[in-house]
């Protein structure tokens, strides 16, 4: 019974992924609490690389051929066995399609609690998970004595999860991972037909409140005169009105552009993921409670179908 | 639009056509003579792939499973100018075009935008998604304080039936405020449902929801029989439409206006509040489901001439020849479908006409109205001055509430 | 091939969302409930399989208010079989729910389960995977296309950045559902009316539920605004005009 955190870092393709840092960042702050060290545990094949930039006090590394890539028997089945030895104080997963698959799985077979979407840690070792579309913050207690946590980002930089020093590595051995009911056939590349929304920088993007897929001919308009791309939030793709590759957001793609102005995008947590890090958000929502305004620099409530044709023109004047 | 259609019994042109004769006054499609004038007098009858005329044709030749592929009876804003000029008194939008929007209903064959707001009304009791108990947020600040029949639980002798756009929309709220203004200011003991209202449902009704329009109905009943009012009076025409011709067959019948004849009949009481002038060329818009289907002409006009200075002007499409403002039938849910099919608006016809007869505000007199007019004037170069104004708003300003 | 598609009701976003006195909980005097937006893609997903391959799809709720509605109207849009869930399940965590479920789902014998991926209210785990251990069944979740092959199923996961991966898994399995091949498809209500005459739902009690595994929350709260964006007022004018020297300024125009 250690009072170590356990982070379980995700990859794909060769890259670690940015959640990955944020939840050793996380752990850290935790770890100081618990009076514990911070534990990167990477499965993989041949992935021992992998750990060179991990922040952690230790990696343990998992080599199997079955963990080359993220799959559910695989991984669960190692990190089962791997759970029970370490007995740490917490395991935080990323709140990913990597780590929810397969940390309530684990609450449930090794009868420790879960905590869902923690964003942050208080310094006395308290979690704060966001939920409800962001709209509610839930605080309380880490389940003793281990507890499984999925992580959002959000609450901390990647950066604090990276370092310079690559941290030593435990080399452990694999389960028997054999008789797998689940495997990976092949993956299917996002289109690249078409414009990059991450190379952009600036981009006018369109949610819910465009209403209709004609309506996108206004942003279309804009971003015309002013040089860049239209994106989108997830139910103007889920309804085809806008291409994949345009979506933005926890299953899209995440942009940093200088700027990002959001028209009639109400700001939920998925959305915010993909684009939070743009320099200077404005956004356009004629309701004044929505969560974009907490994380726009500039905002208005005033109607986005008087402003853009108004927009367009002045744009089209300046230049 | 994506059609995917379940596969059709080969009866179903049988079944469809003898189901219209058990409506009020179906069997008349029999007597349908092909003459084309409900196509032509169909607003948008020229895009449509089968205008009324021709589904009548079509289920004559026995292919009506084509009509039910082609999307374009969502074009219809059941604005009624059909059943109106029929030389055989067809109720063509009642009997043909609501029917067959309920057959594509139930088929699934259903712009998405649509069917947001019918699925929006069965949840919310509005179209719009927004929250119940801020249906009654307008009344606000307003003194005195506007009676919500469940919380006072007085008896009053009127019950305003508000409604969905005149509650909620931004724009209209202004109007529903100056109508409750007038109201006071006339000494009209009145209440109104609040947050327990439920829409009228009939233009739900028209874009083939005869299902849930009976459900609203249901609800509203039962709210009208928990208080005691002598009439109810209606901001919105749609809903006076309901009460008065759909609610019956239904069991609820209450003695129902809409408010331009409730305050015409008391025009000698209002005529001395007038006070200030609206110097202006005044034209007004019959609305189709006040005009056209329920015959109500000249209460409007009477009130709206009754306001010193006003000039009041006919556009060239009055009375029963009114062009529909585009929003009936589903039309206000529909309103991206319908642009990618037509590039233009019937309110924007509308306004080129209000402009055309040298009005400098339109008065109108239906909550759907303020809104896609002004729309309309943003996108006409000619019309950047002329107002749109219910006509509530107009008499509150000459009386200066 | 049967299809059972566990579903559940949070709270509907629609509403201003508030805390009780006991500042640990969803304040429930104006808590409306909705079906969990991945769960009614699940709902949707099983019919398109069934009319594309064929089989039956049961849908299985815990009681609630309105739970009747959402039942009959997944039966209106294809679903074969109903079942409700009964018991006292207003304080119940995703655990003691998705065991309850397992209990039913055991004696289904489903070849597949669809569920939402996760529900926006969910504090202790999701409940496809809970489901999945349960049943000791293969999960996927982040799914968003489906195609059956014999005894497998090849599922599209979705990865960040747009990124797919086609998965196979051995039947049965439970997958979470992100999205259904189409949006849920619209059903007129007097189909629904239609078929509250003629569909059944079937009861079955909720087994004992236990709390054990419960998060306990020791503070609710929203959020709080860090810095507010800087609003910009006016007329549509007077907000573009505001808008180009930002851009400018930027260095983006």
């Amino acid at each position: 019974m250690s009072q170590d955190i356990l982070v379980i870092i995700e990859h794909l393709r060769g890259q670690v992924t940015d959640t990955s840092y944020v939840m050793l960042a996380g752990a850290h702050q935790l770890s100081q609490s618990s009076g514990g060290g911070v534990v990167a545990v990477l499965l993989g094949h041949n992935a021992q690389k992998l750990a060179s930039n991990l922040s952690a006090d230790k990696v343990l590394y998992v080599d199997h051929p079955a963990l080359a890539e993220f799959t559910f028997d695989a991984y669960q089945i190692t990190l089962e066995n791997l759970i029970k030895q370490q007995s740490p104080r917490a395991v935080i997963f990323g709140h990913s399609s990597i780590g929810m698959d397969i940390a309530s799985g684990l609450s449930a077979r090794l009868e420790f609690p879960v905590v869902s979407s923690c964003r942050t840690f208080t310094s006395e070792g308290k979690f704060i998970s966001q939920i409800c579309g962001g709209k509610i913050m839930a605080e309380g207690d880490l389940p003793a004595p281990t507890a499984l946590i999925t992580m959002v980002p959000g609450g901390y930089k990647a950066e604090s999860g990276q370092s310079s020093q690559p941290p030593s590595v435990e080399i452990i051995a694999a389960p028997a991972l054999g008789d797998l009911r689940v495997s990976l056939k092949q993956y299917i590349e996002p289109d690249t037909s078409d414009v990059d929304i991450t190379k952009e920088k600036m981009l006018v993007s369109v949610g819910r409140g465009i209403q209709n897929k004609d309506n996108i001919e206004l942003a279309n308009d804009l971003a015309a005169a002013l040089g860049c791309a239209v994106s989108a939030s997830r139910p103007v793709v889920d309804q085809g009105w806008i291409p994949t590759t345009r979506l933005v957001g926890k299953s899209g793609k995440h942009v940093k552009p200088k700027i990002y102005l959001a028209l009639g995008i109400s700001g939920a947590p998925e959305h915010v993921e993909g684009m939070g890090d743009s320099e200077y958000i404005v956004a356009v929502n004629t309701d004044i409670n929505a969560p974009i305004f907490n994380i726009a620099k500039y905002g208005t409530t005033v109607d986005m179908f008087d402003l853009l044709p108004v927009l367009t023109e002045k744009v089209k004047q300046a230049k | 639009m994506e059609i995917t259609l379940n596969p059709l019994s080969p009866s179903v042109n049988k079944t469809f056509y003898t189901s219209l004769f058990d409506l009020k006054d179906g069997e008349r499609i029999r007597t349908c003579l092909q003459c084309g004038t409900c196509s032509g007098v169909c607003p948008f009858g020229y895009i449509m792939k089968f205008p009324p005329g021709k589904i009548v044709g079509a289920l004559r030749a026995e292919i009506f499973e084509q009509v039910l592929k082609t999307d374009t009876v969502w074009m219809c804003v059941s604005c009624n100018a059909c059943a109106s000029f029929c030389p055989s008194n067809i109720p063509i939008t009642a009997a043909l075009m609501t029917r067959t929007k309920e057959e594509m209903l139930l088929a699934g064959n259903i712009p998405t935008e649509l069917q947001a707001a019918l699925e929006n009304t069965q949840r919310y009791g509005n179209p719009m998604g927004e929250s119940p108990r801020k249906r009654a947020d307008w009344t606000l600040g307003l003194q005195p304080e506007v009676n919500v029949l469940a919380k006072t639980r007085q008896p009053v002798d009127v019950l305003w039936y508000v409604g969905d756009y005149a509650s909620y929309h931004s724009r209209m709220q202004s109007a529903t405020k100056a109508l409750a203004r007038i109201l006071n200011a006339l000494g009209i003991n009145f209440g109104i449902l609040g947050p327990e209202e439920f829409s009228d449902g009939d233009s739900q009704r028209l874009a083939g929801e005869r299902g849930l329009f009976e459900m609203m109905a249901q609800k509203n009943g039962a709210l009208f029989k928990k208080y005691k009012f002598n009439e109810i009076i209606t901001t919105d025409p749609h809903a006076f439409n309901a009460m008065k011709n759909e609610y019956p067959a239904m069991g609820i019948t209450y003695p129902v206006k809409h408010y331009t004849q409730f305050l015409a009949e008391r025009l000698e009481q209002l005529k001395p509040m007038l006070k200030n002038e609206i110097k202006a060329k005044v034209a007004y818009h019959d609305p189709c489901y006040l005009g056209r289907v329920n015959g109500v002409f000249d209460e409007p006009r009477a009130l709206i001439t009754a306001i010193p200075g006003v000039e009041l002007v006919e556009m060239s499409h009055q009375r029963i020849n009114s062009l529909c403002c585009g929003g009936g039938g589903g039309g206000m849910w529909l309103d991206g479908f319908q642009w990618e099919k037509a590039h233009t608006r019937l309110s924007e016809w509308r306004i080129r006409e209000a402009v055309a007869s040298n009005a400098q505000i339109l008065a109108v007199a239906c909550p759907y109205e303020p809104p896609r007019f002004e729309d309309a004037t943003k996108t006409i170069q000619a019309a950047s001055q002329l107002k749109v104004r219910e006509i509530a708003e107009l008499l509150a300003e000459s009386m200066d509430l | 091939m049967k299809i059972a598609v566990p579903v559940k009701f949070v709270p509907d976003l629609v509403e201003e969302l508030t805390i009780d006195p006991g500042g640990t909980a969803l304040d429930t005097t104006w808590l409306r409930l909705i079906i969990s937006e991945f769960d009614d893609h699940a709902v949707e997903q099983a019919i398109l399989v069934k009319e594309k391959n064929g089989g039956q799809v049961c849908v299985i709720m815990a009681e609630a208010d309105g739970a009747d509605d959402f039942l009959f109207t997944a039966a209106a849009k294809g679903a074969d079989q109903l079942i409700k869930l009964t018991g006292d399940f207003s304080n119940v965590n995703n655990h003691a729910l998705a065991r309850a479920h397992a209990e039913v789902l055991k004696d289904l014998h489903p070849d597949l389960i669809l569920t939402g991926v996760q529900a926006h209210n969910d504090l202790d785990g999701s409940i496809g995977p809970l489901l999945a251990e349960y049943l000791g069944m293969p999960y996927v979740g982040y799914v968003a296309g489906i195609t059956i092959d014999g005894d497998k199923v090849i599922a599209r996961k979705e990865y960040a950045g747009g990124l797919i991966a086609e998965i196979e898994v051995k039947l049965p399995a439970v997958l979470g559902i992100q999205a259904a091949e189409q949006p849920p498809r619209y059903v007129a209500y007097s189909k629904i009316r239609q078929v509250m005459s003629t569909a059944k739902i079937e009861e079955k009690p909720g087994s004992a539920l236990s709390l054990e595994e419960s998060i306990v929350v020791s503070r609710m709260f929203l959020p709080e605004v860090a810095e507010r964006a800087t609003m910009l007022e006016g007329s549509p004018d007077d907000v573009a005009a505001k808008l180009i020297a930002i851009f400018k300024e930027q260095g983006t125009l």
